[in-house]
Formats: C-alpha cells, structure tokens, sequence
C-alpha cells in the first residue's frame, strides 16, 4: 500500500482557510524557513481512502478477541466517546479562570474520589499521561519523602523479576538504584529473599498484584508489612487492578501508592498506543508532594491550588489528560458500586474457564485458580520440535484472534500471557479455545509449515533484524 | 564451535588475543555470537575510557535482547573498532576476526582458559 | 446498573460448573478474608446509559464555552478540518493496541512511519519517534537524551513555557541532575549570559521558538553558542510556526520537540496533548519511545515494523534511558491527518494568518495605549502593558463571549490564530474602550 507521499499530487490540496482578512505579515528574512516543505499534498478525498484503508489493515477490540496479557483490551463504551466529544469539554482552554471551568474541575474531582474509594487511596493525581508516566510520579514521591525526612540514604527500590520493564526504568530514571529479588518457586514474591534485600538504603518495593503471571500474591500483608518494618514504601503497579477492582483495595493491602492505567481497568481507549493516563493515587502522608496544582472541593466550588510547597513540581504540562479521565469517569458512573465488582469477578472468571480449557493441550504454568490472566509456555515445545510461542502467536494471526502477550513475564521462557477480560462471552471463549487447540495440534503435525505463519495477513513476518540494522525511520523522495 | 588455539577465553565468553605484555585485543567468541543471535547494534566506550576485569564495558543488541560484554582486563581503551559499530553482523559472521577494543595498561585480568578448557567449559553450559 | 458484560447469569453458572465451582467468591478463595470488601466500594448505584449521558452532560454545562479566544500560552484554538476527527474515531484505530503483532497493525504502524515522516520535514531533522505525552514532557526526554557522564547539566532558557521549565526541573531533581536558567532580556533569552553560564559541565541548552512572550529567538546564534562549548542544543517549537521559520535543522539543532496540539487536537481542558521529538542522525539512537522502521518480509513485501527496540524498556529494563512504554498514538494521527489536510500550503497560510491577525491586533491596542512589553519580532503572540484593570477587562470581555489575553506579572499575554476575524479583533478593541471610559 502506498504512504501519503507517494500518493501525493503537486497542486492537489482542500480548502479550508478563507483569505486573510487583514494585512499579510510574514517573518523577516533572518528569521524565515529556507527549506522547502514537503508534506502530501491530496485532496480529502484521497485523504478518506487512505484511512480507510488503513484501517481495514489494522485490528482493533472493534474486530474480535482481543486477549493481550496485562493490557486489559475490554470493550470501550461508546458513551464515554460521546462524553468526551462534548464542545463543553473539548473547547475549554486549559487556563481559563477557574469559574468557568467548574464542570472540568467536578469531573477531575469526582473520579478523585471514586478512584480513592476503588484503591483505598486519600488523594490522587490525574498528571500523568500513562501508566509509565505514573510510576516515575509516584516513586518521585518516596524520594521526596524520603528527603524531607532527611532519609537520603534510601536509595534503593526493589523490583521482583516478574515485574514490568517499567518498573526498574522507573527506578533508575528516578536516581534510584534496582534491586532486583527472584520469585520463589510459585512465581511469588520469595519473602526469605525480601527479608534480605531490606535494608535502611530501602527506598521501597514496587509490586503489582495480581502478578504478572496473573497469580494472587496471598502473603501481601506480611511482603508490605516486612517494607514497612525497613522504613520503606510500598507502590503498587495498577496493571492489574481488573481481577479486583470493588473486591479489595491496594490500599488495604498496605500499598502507600497506587497508579491505575485508566485504559486498561477503566475502559478508556488504547488508540493505537495512547493516549491513556497513568493517575496516581496515594495515602495522605504522601498528598503534600503530588504534583501540582491540587484540585481542592470548597463548599460548592472547585478550586486548582498552585500554592503547594511540598510538591515534586509537574510532570506535564496543564492537568494531564482530561478527556481521558473523563471517559473513565463516565465508566465507573454507568458501573457503579456493583457493577465494578461484578466486572472484576467476571474477568477471572472468564480466565479461569479459558484456562481450563487451553488446560487439555498446552502447558499451564499457574497452578490452581487465576486471577484475571493465566499463562502457557511453549517451553518444552520449542525445545523438542521447535514449535515456539512465537509461532503459536504468529498462526492465530491467520484465525482472526490477536494473539496474547508473547514473551513476558521474562521468567517463563517461551510465554503466552492471556488476559480474556469480562467483555467477552461464553461463546467467543469456547471457539477461542477450539481456534487455539486446533492451532497447536496443526502446529505440533507440520512443524515447518507453523514457521510460515501468518499467510492470509497482508505481510509475512517482517525482517526485524533487518529493520534494526539498517533503520530507515521517514519516507525518503 | 569454533575455537581458535591462539587464543585465550573467559568464562563469558570473550576471547582474548595478548599482543604485548600489558596489551590484549579481545572480542566475542563463536559460543557468544551463536547464543544472541543477529546482532544489530554494538554500544563502545570510547578511546581513553577506564575499564576494570570482570565488569561491563560494552553491551550487544539483537532485535530482542541485550547484552553485556564484560572486560577481560583492567586498563585503559587505546582502540576501539569502527567496524564493529557500522556492521554488527560481522561478529556474527566473522567472531575472531571482528575485534571490539585493544586495552592497555593491563593491570589485572580475569581467569582465562586456554582454547581446550574453553570447549570443555562450552560444552558444560549447553 | 450499567455493565458491558456479555455472558449471562445461566452462562456463568455453567462456567463456574465447567471448573469446578459453585461460586463466584470462589474464584478469591487464595486471598485473606480481611482484605475481601464486604459490601463493595462506597459508590453511588451504577446507572442506565440514557441516566449517564445526562449526568456528563450536566457537567459540560457547567463549564464556559468562549465562542472568541485571544488566550494561548500553551494551548491554541486552531480550526481543525472535519476529516480529522472523521479518521480519529474510526473504531479500529480508537480501539487498536501498539502494534506489537506487525502482520495486523500495518495500518497503525505505516500511519506512524508517515507520522514520523511528517515531523521530520516540519522540523527539518533526521528522525522522529512516534510521539510522547506532550511538549513538556519532550524537553524533559530531550534533556535525559543529551546527558553523558561529565556533562549533566541543563541550561533552560527562563522565556521558554512555565509548565516545561517546571516539568523539566521536576525530571531533573528525580536523575539527580542539575539545572539552571539562562536569564531573559527584554523578552527574549539572554545570549551573551548563556554564553558565561556554559562550561564543560554543561550537556545542553534549549531554547522555545517562538518562546512564552511570542517573541523570535536568535535561534542559530544560540546553537552557535552552544556547540562552541561542548554542549548539545534542544530546539522547542511551535509546529504551526515551524512551516514558516528557520528549522531546528537549519539552526543546528541536536533535538527538535514541541507540543503538537495545534495540530488538530481539542484544547479538551490541558489534555490529552502531544509531544513530538526529532532527532539529528548522530542522536536517533538516543531517542526515547516507540520508533516505526521500513522493512520487508520474506516475500519482498515492503512493511514497517516497530524498531530500535533494545534501546526500550523492555528490554534494556533499568539499563533503559527512559521508562516510556507507550506513545500518543491517536493523537499522533490526529497530527498526521491535520498536516495532510492542510497540505503545506494550508500550513503555512494557517501561520502566516496567525502571525498577520497577531500583528493587526497589537497595533490596535497599541493605538489605545496597550503598549508592548517588548522589543523584538513576534509570531501569534505578545505581551502588552495594561492601562486598565485588568480584573476588570476580563471580566466585561468574558461578558461579552471573549477570552481575553491570559494576565500575567509582566502584562497581557495575547494571542491570536486562524480563528480569529478582523470583526472579532474590532469588536475587541470596542469591548475594552468601553472599560477604559
């Protein structure tokens, strides 16, 4: 298919601006551009096929199962798109005076408080763009106040081998040290292992439960109780907050902070990669170093306070992404108090049931009931007929499923991470299940053929090494 | 496996070349290069870089992964090797005869094996 | 209660038979009791949608819509052509993930790769990543970017955005590194001082382009300056400028970044935004976040690919340079779709247009005695002195449907784009008579 440039037509363009209707002023010469600028020059026409196009080579929740571990891919209400379309939200400059923005401010207020009451947290920030974003906000908070308590020692965040790339990226982009700690045999937190990471360098820990095998960690209590003891704080990755959304509540299980993916558990859009948002919420020791300014409730009215002296500054510009938090708001609105546990209950159900099933023909590396995902490793597979989790990964491609996550968490080799999520019903997890079995046992009879896949696509399996070593990273004329 | 006589190894799988008393050329062995796979890219010190025995001094990429290169020795970089930066499929080509650095100075070394315990020591980790 | 649930009460059952359970408390047996919420979360009753859409609907109208905006400072009220939005709620591509899976995201990725093509020639640099969360967060990116092992040290010009001063400061103190600005002279950064300030401590200099008084920079005497001592130069700009102004490219800029909401997206209250980063060819591999490659597969098809990976945190884990996991995505095609649209002869009509009614509207004021702050060349912003209250001004404009000039310490910050006719700047000036008499 060709880009935009290549389609391109000298001349061809919309109209969309009237003349100017006051004198033209253009940039004095030491100032002007000098290089000629090349953008596609289409008519709207060409410009409408080509998305669409576009689109027909892209899948989406839109187009069927979607079981991606540890991205949460549920079903995006239409109504939190209306929502977020209103012109009384979209056209409100962000630094309009604070009178006429009160209904912005209700919504970053509200979901304030339901987010907190869902996380057990007592304040929360909406700043942060992504889930990433949200952990460097929220271990910035242990530094700062580990600082101002003259703690300057703690240094250190520990991070288990399960955990998210993230997490240890977070850490060092933080002036941190990692400390990384092994799971135990169970793919658990190894609490001997945690006893003797501990330390008085210990800034914090940064978990998620359910891990990232989609296992509940059952000695939570005493993993935040052991961090504590050392003086240090305990940040939940909020990943996984759909296996127990309205059930329990990081801030129960002894975690001082919390990020949520808003994209993930509370149904805003994925978008192709973003926008999401990463809020952080945190008990109230921690409130005074959130960034600011600080969305505050006074009587009837809302106010942004920018006086904040303890805060660790921004982390972005303005409040984040607002029409983002708007459409979780509108989410956790039309669930309500049930409706938030009853999705949370059902993702593991629907985990377990697929589990079960996938149970008969691929190795299950959990053992036991799942949280809201499982794992399978393709460990013994690979090694015996080369059949690999890639290839498994590859061949759905051809079935209209996307595949799961392939190869994380990093301590099951040859992973498959799947994550059904509530949205999907009974029928589309039994022919899930066929589509997966059937792929495997083809797999396992023509070994070589199962290399080819995926053939009905409109690429095959692209060079990667090919991409990295001669990167060509822009159209060149 | 490829394993040249002249040569000298450590236990991850550098070869050492010593070319003068306190001066080794060293690169990556065939175990190396088998076991990461295409590699794509290389990240060098530079000439005049600090480098100490039995740590990190470079790393490799391939399209998945990372790699750390450690040090045979503790010296000083006086050559680094352009090639390798340009054409990383060199190493994958061509192992011993694609050099990373030449270390002066040479102060201290790792424990190296001589071409056979190299082989046994291969064979052990497979 | 609302709930996007697709199985039934009898399919549940079933399920729960199928392995084994006659419950759905079951399925938390593993977890201690005490942590279980007993009666939920205290949240209000889930609603019908029809009882929703009410609810948010009820909130927008408590917000102000301005029909007339002279406020930037960050955020601009830009048209955005219709096809934009058109392609950006496309279900597949709103519902889509990163497209990890290359051989069903190729629309994803090919729209990035032509994302990517398109800052590249807005810029004028060598290579582009897929996006960041927005211009503030992208100087602080570019500033982690130009750091090495003797040089730490930011020189951030104090004319460049609040927020970007602030979040690159906030970034700083987390890496332990320092930061410093380099102080302003009649609106515009002060060189011969940057000049005294840089040392072989220094590992680089930004500059905004146009910066937060609306003024122009000399930008390439800055990256003059900067290169002569070592240090590497960040250039943040104006996407809507950069069609009519010297590039970073042309200026020497090791990294270009900005904020690419005037590239047809919403002012939607601060948010979501985009952070565009473009690199010199010396420092693509220090980009951070997802870059899309051209390729092939085995059949010669040509396809794109997200590359560059081990530079990521997936891979490098804490030997990454940056923890960004994700990107903007659909705002980056919002910019692709806005940038295509407008063609490059829309784009720098749409500038030319913005700095003309800029300039109309400045000498208006100025003939009412709203006098500039500054000396110096400005794009589609200025500060102007204030004979009247200006408490009092914003409030007969806002009266009268307007957003004025934000109020800041050293004046009136104005701005004005496309948006804005010659009626509404007259009307204006009529408004503010009426508070001066």
């Amino acid at each position: 298919m060709e880009l935009l440039f290549e389609k391109s037509v000298k001349g061809r363009k919309s109209h969309i601006l009237p003349a100017c209707d006051v004198e033209l002023v253009k940039p004095s010469d030491s100032f002007k551009r000098v290089q000629e600028l090349k953008l596609p020059e289409l008519s709207e026409n060409d410009v409408s096929r080509h998305y669409s196009a576009l689109e027909r080579r892209t899948y989406g929740v839109n187009n069927g199962f979607y079981p991606l571990g540890s991205c949460t891919m549920k079903y995006n209400p239409r109504i939190n798109e209306v929502a977020a379309s209103l012109p009384g939200f979209t056209e409100i400059h962000p630094l309009q005076p604070e009178h006429t923005v009160q209904g912005s401010l209700e919504v970053l207020n509200l979901t304030e408080k339901y987010l907190c009451e869902i996380t057990g947290m007592d304040a929360m920030t909406f700043q942060p763009a992504a889930g990433a974003h949200g952990e460097l906000t929220g271990i910035m908070l242990f530094k700062k106040y580990h600082e101002a308590n003259g703690d300057t020692k703690r240094r250190s965040i520990i991070v288990p081998d399960s955990a998210h790339g993230t997490n240890p990226a977070t850490a060092v982009m933080a002036g941190m040290k990692v400390v990384n700690i092994n799971s135990g045999e169970d793919g658990c937190v190894d609490l001997d292992q945690l006893r003797a990471a501990v330390g008085e360098d210990t800034a914090g820990l940064m978990l998620t439960n359910p891990n990232t095998l989609g296992i509940f960690e059952k000695d939570i209590l005493e993993i935040t109780k052991i961090v504590h003891d050392a003086g240090g704080l305990v940040y939940y990755d909020g990943a996984n907050l759909n296996a127990i959304m309205g059930i329990i509540r990081p801030g129960d299980m002894g975690f001082d902070c919390v990020h949520l993916n808003l994209h993930k558990t509370f149904s805003t859009p994925h978008g192709g990669g973003g926008p999401g948002s990463g809020a952080v919420g945190c008990k109230s020791f921690l409130a005074g170093f959130l960034p600011k300014p600080h969305i505050v409730a006074e009587a009837d009215t809302f106010k942004q306070v920018y006086d904040c002296p303890d805060s660790i500054g921004k982390v972005k510009s303005f409040n984040g992404n607002f029409l983002v938090v708007l459409r979780a708001l509108t989410y956790i609105i039309t669930l309500g108090r049930e409706g938030i546990a009853e999705s949370a209950e059902n993702a593991v159900l629907n985990a377990n049931y697929l589990m079960k099933k996938l149970s008969t023909c691929y190795q299950v590396v959990n053992k036991g009931i799942c949280m809201h995902e499982f794992v399978l490793t393709m460990e013994k597979e690979a090694k015996e007929s080369h059949v690999t989790a890639m290839d498994i990964a590859k061949a759905l491609l051809d079935n209209g499923i996307h595949p799961p996550t392939v190869y994380f968490p990093l301590i099951v080799p040859e992973a498959l991470m799947v994550e059904p999520t509530e949205t999907e019903g009974k029928e589309m997890l039994d022919k899930a299940a066929e589509v997966f079995i059937s792929i495997y046992q083809e797999g396992m009879k023509d070994t070589e053929g199962i290399h080819q896949k995926p053939v009905t696509t409109v690429i095959g399996r692209p060079d990667e090494v090919k991409a990295a070593r001669n990167p060509i990273l822009r159209y060149q004329p | 496996m490829n394993i040249p006589k002249n040569l000298k190894y450590t236990k991850s799988h550098e070869w050492v070349e010593v070319i003068e008393e306190n001066k080794i050329r060293t690169g990556l062995s065939d175990f190396a290069q088998s076991a990461l796979g295409s590699l794509v890219f290389v990240n060098l010190p530079e000439e005049g870089d600090d480098v100490t025995a039995g740590e990190a001094y470079a790393d490799v990429e391939s399209v998945k992964a990372v790699s750390d290169v450690n040090s045979p020795a503790t010296g000083t970089i006086s050559a680094v090797n352009e090639e390798v930066l340009d054409a990383p499929e060199k190493i994958n080509e061509n192992p011993y005869g694609t050099w990373f650095v030449v270390i002066s100075e040479v102060s201290e070394m790792v424990e190296l094996m001589d071409a056979d315990a190299y082989e046994a020591f291969c064979r052990e980790e497979e | 209660m609302g709930d996007y649930l697709s199985s039934t009460a009898p399919q549940r059952q079933e399920m729960l038979k199928e392995i084994g359970l006659s419950s759905m408390e079951e399925l938390y047996a593993q977890v201690p009791g005490s942590l279980i919420l007993q009666n939920g979360p205290d949240l209000p009753e889930g609603k019908a949608e029809l009882e929703v859409h009410e609810i948010v609907r009820q909130m927008a109208d408590k917000n102000h819509v301005f029909p007339v905006i002279f406020r930037g400072a960050g955020a601009y009220r830009h048209y955005i052509p219709a096809i934009v939005d058109t392609v950006v709620t496309k279900e597949t591509f709103l519902t889509a993930y990163t497209p990890y899976q290359a051989e069903i995201s190729q629309g994803i990725l090919q729209s990035i790769f032509e994302y990517q093509t398109m800052i590249c020639e807005l810029t004028g640099m060598s290579a582009s990543n897929a996006s960041v969360y927005d211009g503030a967060t992208a100087a602080a990116e570019a500033v982690a970017m130009c750091r090495e092992r003797k040089r730490t040290k930011a020189l951030i010009s104090a004319a460049a955005h609040p927020d970007v001063i602030e979040t690159v400061r906030t970034y700083c103190w987390s890496a332990g590194s320092e930061m410093e600005l380099i102080p302003v002279k009649d609106g515009r950064t002060d060189l011969s001082a940057l000049e005294n300030m840089l040392d072989e401590t220094t590992a680089c200099v930004y500059i905004a382009q146009p910066n937060y008084y609306g003024i122009l920079e000399e930008t390439e005497k800055a990256g003059e300056i900067a290169h002569a001592k070592g240090a590497k130069y960040i250039m943040g700009v104006n996407p809507i400028a950069a069609s009519i102004l010297k590039t970073p490219g042309e200026c020497g800029a090791d990294v270009a970044v900005g904020e690419g909401q005037p590239l047809g997206l919403h002012l939607g209250f601060g948010g979501p935004y985009l952070g565009f980063m473009a690199a010199a060819s010396a420092m693509i591999r220090k980009l951070p976040g997802r870059i899309v490659g051209e390729t092939v597969d085995a059949k010669g098809n040509r396809a794109y690919v997200l590359t560059l990976q081990a530079r990521e945190q997936h891979i490098r884990r804490e030997k990454a340079s940056s923890n960004i996991c994700s990107n903007q995505a659909l705002c980056a095609m919002a910019a692709s779709v806005y940038m295509t649209s407008m063609g490059p002869g829309g784009m720098q009509e749409a500038a030319y247009q913005c700095m003309s009614k800029a300039h109309y509207l400045a000498r208006e004021l100025e003939k009412i005695g709203f006098s500039p702050a500054y000396e110096g060349e400005f794009f589609h912003e200025f500060v102007t002195k204030s004979p009247v209250n200006v408490q009092t001004l914003m409030e007969h404009l806002e009266e009268n449907g307007i957003l004025g000039g934000l109020p800041t310490p050293g004046g009136i910050l104005w701005c004005t784009t496309e948006m804005n006719r010659k009626e509404d700047m007259d009307r204006l000036i009529r408004l503010i008579r009426e508070v001066a008499k």
